[in-house]
């Protein structure tokens, strides 16, 4: 049962992640990365990753790609761009690191080597994920957390001063 | 009967490539943004699965650093294509070669 919803979920990602680069429509690649963030919330529902699948959803689908359509339509292009010229070399590349990076895996898989052994972590059934991940977040990794904010305000900044038109010239 | 923790990484690796790919074959800015926006996706698919196999909470916080990132990337990539397609008004990425030697 966990392989079915396995095998669907990861047909779908497959699939409309194939499409997000293949269609020419930019709206339609936007629309189609969102079906692929949704099934990629659902495959972390099956992970027992609650809160990261609704993070997902709400940051992924409810923000970025409003930003993403949001651009797309502002700035309303109607030329249809074909692929690079660069296309055959980009497959051959593609393709090879695919079949290397599976070859690997299967290799690794038989081999005699030292398997990593899951942890068992002491069971916690009373705390739930969400309350798992705040104590992890605020005790741990709370010095990356603070760097984590200090980027999305460099960023905010950055946007504002890249997109304003003529944000300096006003007062010189 | 449990999923094993290889079939994850496969499709972690599977998009990821699909994400080089189209980095490399589009000329259209947006899809190269929506094609990075597929690789941290891969790369958080790993990060959640492995975090299930250890049963440690580690990796779904690196989930949220990586979240962080990419809509700090959208942000400021959003800002220069707008700065981009003003300037030139196309958003078309073999126009932009004032650097190429």
């Amino acid at each position: 049962m966990a392989q079915l919803f396995f095998f669907y979920l990861a047909g779908i990602i497959v699939l409309t992640s194939i499409l997000v680069v293949a269609l020419r429509n930019p709206v339609y690649s936007a629309l189609s990365l969102l079906i692929m963030f949704f099934h990629v919330a659902g495959l972390y529902v099956t992970l027992h990753a609650e809160f990261v699948a609704a993070v997902q959803i709400i940051v992924y689908a409810g923000a970025i790609l409003v930003l993403y359509l949001f651009v797309v339509m502002l700035l309303n292009l109607h030329r249809e761009d074909r692929y690079h010229a660069q296309f055959p070399l980009a497959t051959l590349l593609g393709v090879t690191i695919l079949t290397e990076v599976i070859l690997l895996m299967l290799q690794r898989g038989d081999s005699g080597a030292p398997v990593a052994t899951p942890v068992i972590a002491p069971p916690t059934p009373a705390i739930g994920n969400t309350e798992a991940i705040g104590e992890v977040l605020y005790s741990t990794y709370v010095f990356p957390f603070e760097v984590a904010s200090l980027i999305l305000l460099v960023a905010m900044i950055g946007a504002i001063v890249l997109a304003k038109q003529d944000l300096f010239e006003q007062k010189g | 009967m449990a999923v094993p923790v290889s079939y994850y990484v496969i499709l972690s690796a599977i998009v990821f490539i699909t994400g080089i790919v189209g980095v490399l074959i589009r000329r259209n800015i947006i899809i190269i943004l929506l094609s990075i926006e597929l690789m941290l996706n891969a790369t958080n698919i790993n990060f959640v699965a492995f975090s299930n196999y250890f049963h440690n909470v580690a990796g779904q916080v690196f989930v949220f650093f990586a979240l962080t990132v990419a809509a700090a990337e959208v942000a400021v990539g959003l800002a220069i294509i707008i700065a981009l397609y003003r300037s030139k008004s196309s958003i078309n990425v073999d126009e932009f070669q004032l650097m190429k030697w």
